[in-house]
C-alpha cells in the first residue's frame, strides 16, 4: 500500500517497481491499492479551482508535446526488469561489482538518501554474513535462489526482514544468487571482520 | 501492434483508434451487458464515456466536466497531502492536462476514471512534493486494448463504486487511517496492508485478465 500512496523511499519504491514487473499478483494488488487511492481522492471535499483554470489547462495541454500512445516495448535484453535497468542503465553485464568480503560482491544504487538499495552477488554456496537490522530490509532474488532460517526465496521472491531479525541467508548450488536488497538503515555485520570492513564500504 | 520482443506479434491492430462503441452511456446497457443500477455507477460509467470522447474526438465539453468534477477534488487531495494552495492549483492544471494528453492509455477494464486520475496526480505528487523519482513496474507488452470489453468495464467501475462505499462505511478511525496513508501522513512501518476494505474481487478481476491476456499473447 505504501507504494501505491507514494509514501515509501524511492530505495524501497525500486525493489517494489521491479518485483511487480515479475508478478502478477502484485500487479493487481497495486490495481487494487490504487483503486483505493481513487476512493480517498474522490472523498476529499472539493476546493474551488482559480476563475481561468480550465483555460490555463488548455493552453498547457496546446504546448505540450504529444504522447506515444503505445508502450516502448521492455528493454529486455538480459535478467533485469526496465526499471530496474534504468538504475543500473544497463543489465546484469554492466554491474560495476564491488567485494565486500566473504565472495560477496555489491553495487550499490543511486536513490534519495532516506534509505538506500543495492544489488548484491551472492556466489552459490555462499552465506552473506550475520546481520542484524536498524530497520527494515526487503530483498527481491533476480537469479538463483537463497534459503534463510525459515525458507526458500527464489527468482522473483522478496523477503522482508524487519529490526527483529539476524538471519543469515545462503545462496543455492547451482549458480550466483543476485538481489536486489533496499533497507533503510545501515546493514551491521555482527562478526569483528565484517565490521570493519563495514566502515571503509560504506554498508 | 509492432512489437520489437521475441515473441511474434498479435495480430496487428493500426494503433489508429477505432471507433468506440457508443458516445452515449445508455449504450452499455443496450450491448447485453449486465444491468447497470443505481445513480454512482452511472456517474461512473459518464466519466467512461467522457475520457472516450476526449481520447477519440478530443471533445472539450466533456473535458470540462470531467474537469469542473475532478479538478477541486485533486487540489483537496494534494492540499491534504501537503501542497500550499498555489503549488496545488499549478499541479492540478497539469495533472487535467496530463489527463487529455494521455487519454488513449486510459483503460476502462483495468481501473475506474477515479483510480486512473488518481495515480496521476499521485506521480505529480511524488515528483514535486518528494523531488523524487518514482521507479514504475515495466510495462506490459500489450497496450490497452483497442475495443475494451464493455462488459468487463462496466463490472470494474461497479466494483471500484462498492469500495468507494465500503470505505465510507468502514469506521471513522480506520477510514481516516487510510486516507492518512494516502496523504503521505504514515511511515512505511506504520501502514498496515490490512484494511478492512473489500479488495479480493478487485485484485482477482485484473489478475485474471492479466492471465488471460499473457495467454492469448502466446
Amino acid at each position: 500500500m505504501g507504494y501505491a500512496a507514494g509514501t515509501l523511499p524511492e530505495a524501497f519504491n525500486l525493489v517494489v517497481a521491479t518485483h511487480i514487473s515479475m508478478c502478477d499478483s502484485c500487479r493487481a494488488a497495486l490495481s487494487a491499492y490504487d483503486a483505493v487511492g481513487g476512493e480517498v481522492m474522490l472523498d476529499a471535499e472539493p476546493i474551488a479551482m482559480a476563475e481561468d483554470a480550465l483555460a490555463a489547462t488548455m493552453a498547457l495541454i496546446a504546448n505540450a508535446p504529444s504522447v506515444d500512445a503505445m508502450p516502448k516495448p521492455p528493454l529486455r535484453n538480459g535478467i533485469f526488469p526496465a526499471p530496474l535497468h534504468d538504475y543500473v542503465d544497463g543489465d546484469l553485464v554492466s554491474v560495476k561489482w564491488r567485494r565486500v568480503g566473504g565472495g560477496v560482491s555489491q553495487m550499490i544504487l543511486q536513490t534519495s538518501n532516506d534509505a538506500s538499495v543495492r544489488l548484491l552477488r551472492i556466489p552459490a554456496g555462499t552465506a552473506v554474513p550475520d546481520h542484524g537490522h536498524g530497520g527494515m530490509e526487503l530483498t527481491l532474488v533476480l537469479q538463483g535462489a537463497f534459503v534463510d532460517e525459515t525458507d526458500r526465496f527464489g527468482t522473483g521472491d522478496v523477503e522482508v526482514a524487519n529490526e527483529d531479525m539476524n538471519h543469515t541467508p545462503v545462496a543455492e548450488a547451482g549458480m550466483d544468487c543476485i538481489c536486489l536488497a533496499a533497507t533503510d538503515a545501515p546493514l551491521r555485520f555482527t562478526g569483528i571482520l565484517p565490521r570493519f570492513a563495514q566502515r571503509f564500504v560504506g554498508i | 501492434m509492432l512489437l520489437e520482443t521475441p515473441t511474434p506479434p498479435k495480430a496487428d491492430a493500426p494503433p489508429a483508434v477505432p471507433p468506440y462503441k457508443g458516445q452515449d452511456v445508455r449504450a452499455f446497457y443496450k450491448t447485453g451487458a449486465r444491468r447497470v443500477t443505481g445513480e454512482q455507477s452511472t456517474k461512473r460509467m459518464a466519466w467512461v464515456v467522457q475520457v472516450t470522447a476526449v481520447r477519440d474526438h478530443q471533445d472539450k465539453a466533456a473535458f470540462a466536466e470531467l474537469f469542473a468534477y475532478f479538478a477541486p477534488r485533486v487540489k483537496s487531495f494534494l492540499m491534504k497531502s501537503g501542497a500550499s494552495p498555489d503549488m496545488a492549483e499549478e499541479c492540478t492544471q497539469e495533472v487535467m492536462a496530463t489527463l487529455w494528453n494521455k487519454a488513449k492509455m486510459f483503460d476502462p477494464t483495468k481501473a475506474s476514471v477515479s483510480t486512473w486520475i488518481f495515480t496521476i496526480a499521485r506521480n505529480r505528487k511524488i515528483d514535486i512534493l518528494r523531488k523524487q523519482r518514482r521507479p514504475e513496474p515495466e510495462d506490459l507488452p500489450w497496450g490497452p486494448e483497442a475495443e475494451p470489453d464493455q462488459s468487463e468495464a462496466i463490472v470494474l467501475q461497479q466494483e471500484t463504486e462498492k469500495l468507494g462505499q465500503a470505505l465510507a462505511a468502514l469506521p471513522s478511525e480506520q477510514r481516516k487511517l487510510i486516507e492518512r496513508a494516502y496523504y503521505g501522513e504514515l511511515s512505511h512501518s506504520e501502514i498496515a496492508a490490512e484494511t478492512g476494505l473489500p479488495l479480493g474481487t478487485i485484485k482477482s478481476r485484473i489478475r485474471l485478465a492479466l492471465d488471460r491476456l499473457r495467454h492469448a499473447m502466446k
